[in-house]
């Protein structure tokens, strides 16, 4: 198990934890590349696992994330997948919620203490993945039962209702979605985007999933434009951490190492694959990730004195557990989508060749 | 579609690799230093904000070279998915 020791709220780093952060960030990349983003739903409970404060966790992921997201958004915006519309907009209310949530952490942390942090971003961690995974790994299967065409599936109820409210001065056209979509509906979503990712630092859980189950934009679209929202709230939200003193600017920038190598890789992957795919993805290691976080809360109740009482032994190997599941969530992200990739190229290779005997025939 | 191919980009993945490989050697030799700097929070707050976007910027274009250098490229053909 790679447990770091603490100095303050700041681990010290030796080459393991240093090489397993960087394979940390490599699987995050390659996630977060191929669902578009949120990959970092594996980063802040795998730096957890490794004994980092939840709250220094959440500040030092988005920080990695924030200059990423904009490189992620320009180059995706070029492939016309990016509504920047509808990112600036959802963007400015998820500011607001950056704020309000970081305040609430900072609260946490100054009352709590460490283990009252990391209890807080764990139970989130356990409440938005059970709603979001299970949700999006039902949906990914009925995508795929019925011929995998999301294009033809027809949107839900909640979908038609905001689509027919109608309330003035309140209307903006949005590209994506290809109609008008009253901003009283995206500034709840927006701010609910900012708060959880500066509870979690990943917004995306609500920002994707409410782009595409409540406005009703394609999930392309939906995780491009996420990019735009994350680089607002990823800026505001790391300056507002940094500022108290909460980023650790090697962790963050260790997972960005392996991140950036994993992004773009995971992007390339995106192009081989059907949509339905990428929910899997998400799904499985949502639930997966959640039962590492899970395991965890029994132990921060302890360190608060709080309803539970555990054994040293008990503790170590809930922590045991809990890394080797987090592992486990890494290792199936990882396999799925190079899994994916290498199918998808081999496959590619072999049509590109049998195109090329084919016109060369044609010439003969 | 199988067209001209497109050249390596050896220079860039050569000039972005070696400055990555100084940055990150930087923050690792001077890691004390730097943690000193990131929890005295208030406006020394943009030392870690100003890090990430040179990181970013420098690894982003060496990684970037990187897997184009390996020949890993997107799906070229249009299809329907």
């Amino acid at each position: 198990m790679v447990e770091a020791v603490t100095h303050g709220s700041f681990i010290d780093l030796n080459l393991v934890n240093t090489l397993y952060l960087i394979f940390v960030g490599f699987v995050g990349g390659l996630v977060s590349g191929f669902i578009g983003s949120g990959g970092a739903f594996v980063l802040t409970p795998s730096m957890m696992s490794m004994g980092v404060p939840g709250l220094v966790a959440v500040a030092s992921n988005m920080c990695h994330k924030f200059p990423k997201a904009l490189v992620g958004a320009i180059k995706r915006a070029k492939f016309g997948q990016v509504d920047v519309k509808l990112g600036l907009i959802m963007g400015a209310s998820a500011e607001a919620g950056v704020m309000v949530g970081a305040h609430i952490q900072e609260f946490i942390k100054e009352t709590w203490g460490d283990a009252g942090s990391s209890l807080y971003v764990s139970f989130a961690f356990v409440l938005v993945l059970s709603i979001v995974g299970t949700y999006v790994l039902l949906d990914a299967i009925k995508t795929k039962n019925s011929a995998g065409d999301i294009g033809s599936q027809p949107d839900n109820a909640i979908i038609r209702f905001i689509h027919s409210l109608r309330i003035p001065g309140t209307m903006v056209y949005f590209p994506s979605i290809g109609k008008e979509i009253s901003v009283l509906v995206t500034i709840p979503l927006g701010f609910a985007t900012g708060m959880l990712a500066a509870t979690i630092a990943v917004g995306g859980f609500i920002g994707v999933p409410s782009m595409i189950y409540i406005l009703g934009a394609p999930a392309l679209k939906a995780s491009a434009t996420e990019l735009v929202i994350a680089f607002v709230m990823g800026f505001g939200g790391s300056f507002k951490y940094a500022w108290s003193g909460f980023v650790d600017i090697r962790l963050a920038m260790l997972i960005l190492l392996g991140s950036l190598f994993g992004v773009q890789l995971g992007a390339i992957g995106t192009t081989y694959v059907k949509d339905y795919m990428i929910k899997i993805v998400m799904g499985t290691i949502m639930l997966i990730v959640l039962v590492s976080r899970a395991l965890m809360i029994p132990v921060y109740l302890h360190q608060l004195n709080l309803w539970i009482t555990l054994s040293p032994e008990m503790i170590s190997w809930l922590k045991k557990i809990s890394f080797a599941v987090n592992l486990l969530a890494l290792l199936v992200g990882c396999t799925i989508v190079l899994g994916a990739l290498i199918k998808g190229i081999s496959e590619e290779r072999r049509l590109r060749t049998k195109e090329a005997l084919t016109m060369a025939e044609e010439k003969k | 579609m199988g067209g001209l191919r497109k050249k390596k980009p050896y220079k860039k993945f050569l000039f972005f690799g070696i400055l990555s490989f100084i940055l990150y050697y930087l923050l690792l030799a001077y890691q004390d230093f730097i943690l000193e700097i990131c929890s005295r929070g208030r406006w020394y707050a943009l030392f870690p904000i100003a890090t990430a976007f040179v990181f970013s910027l420098v690894h982003g274009n060496f990684t970037d070279a990187f897997w184009s250098v390996l020949g890993v490229e997107p799906k070229r053909r249009k299809e329907v998915k």
